[in-house]
């Protein structure tokens, strides 16, 4: 399950970021920060090679020491980036790419609220408890 | 289909709404078709990140209005536009024989001059779809006769 899980606005601003555990914060704010060279590094590349890496989902970013980094960009040109535990090797690819698609229904539910300002932070509680049941569960 | 009528009725009656307040006049007439449009816009913005969803990454702007054209079109009048035509230098013009959003008027050029106002929301869902997708530009729609319509949209090079 996830540590941290972001999303990112076309203009590259956080629209929403939630970590666990607290204290870890800022650090994490860095690492989908540093994350965001590479999401755009793969958009680019894919324009030029075509045909066969149009997929929105982005695979593995780069992995750290402790996390591994994975990242998804919306047509929309909405990223959202989840960071997971490395020493969680049991998690699959697939579980990743299922996380992503769960993640991009709940953001088009919200963007698709007449009351959300599209370009504002997400407030929603529905996303918001849609995010906690990805997260690891503090103990 | 029972959807289709809901959808015409709502669009009509909401010009209804907009068009029974304030005065007469030429600027008043101006902001209702920019509320309107306004509308359109955001409408816009959810649609179209509920339609690309399952959709692979698109590879150019013509990629993008063929979307518009094609998948953008049917979900929203149950057609593709009929023809599509660019410059290549950021000016394509969609050009639909029978709107559905006019088929309802009587066909012709009686009534012509009420055309803007039931093409105004339109113009505003492809604006606001395209710039969800990254693409500014400005839409304008012109009629010649009646359930025939064109939409020009100039894409604005940042």
């Amino acid at each position: 399950m996830a540590v941290c899980i972001a999303v990112i606005a076309k203009e590259n601003y956080p629209l929403y970021i939630r970590s666990v555990p607290m204290q870890n914060e800022l650090k994490f704010h860095y690492t989908v920060h540093t994350s965001l060279d590479v999401v755009e590094e793969k958009i680019s590349a894919a324009g030029k090679a075509m045909a066969d890496q149009r997929e929105l989902y982005l695979g593995l970013l780069y992995p750290t020491e402790d996390y591994k980094v994975y990242g998804y960009v919306t047509n929309s040109k909405v990223k959202f980036v989840i960071v997971v535990d490395s020493s969680n090797t049991s998690l699959r690819d697939n579980e990743i790419r299922s996380m992503f698609r769960k993640l991009h229904n709940s953001f088009t539910d919200v963007m698709c609220n007449p009351f959300y300002n599209p370009g504002d932070p997400v407030q929603s509680k529905a996303f918001d408890s849609m995010v906690s049941g990805m997260m690891v569960q503090a103990s | 289909m029972a959807d289709e009528a809901l959808f015409q009725f709502l669009h009509s009656e909401l010009i209804q709404y907009i068009y029974k307040s304030g005065g007469s006049g030429e600027t008043e007439n101006g902001k209702r078709i920019t509320k309107l449009e306004t509308m359109g816009f955001r409408v816009g913005q959810g649609l179209i990140e509920r339609f690309t969803k399952e959709t692979p990454r698109f590879k150019d702007e013509l990629d993008i209005m063929k979307f518009i054209c094609k998948d953008f079109w049917t979900c929203l009048f149950k057609k593709q536009i009929d023809n599509l035509r660019t410059n290549h230098q950021g000016i394509y013009v969609l050009q639909d024989n029978s709107f559905r959003l006019l088929s309802q008027l009587s066909a012709g050029k009686q009534y012509l001059e009420h055309a803007p106002k039931y093409l105004a929301f339109t113009c505003g869902l492809v604006r606001g779809g395209l710039s969800d997708l990254g693409v500014k530009s400005v839409v304008t729609a012109e009629v010649a006769g009646m359930p025939a319509c064109k939409f020009q949209v100039m894409i604005q090079k940042a």
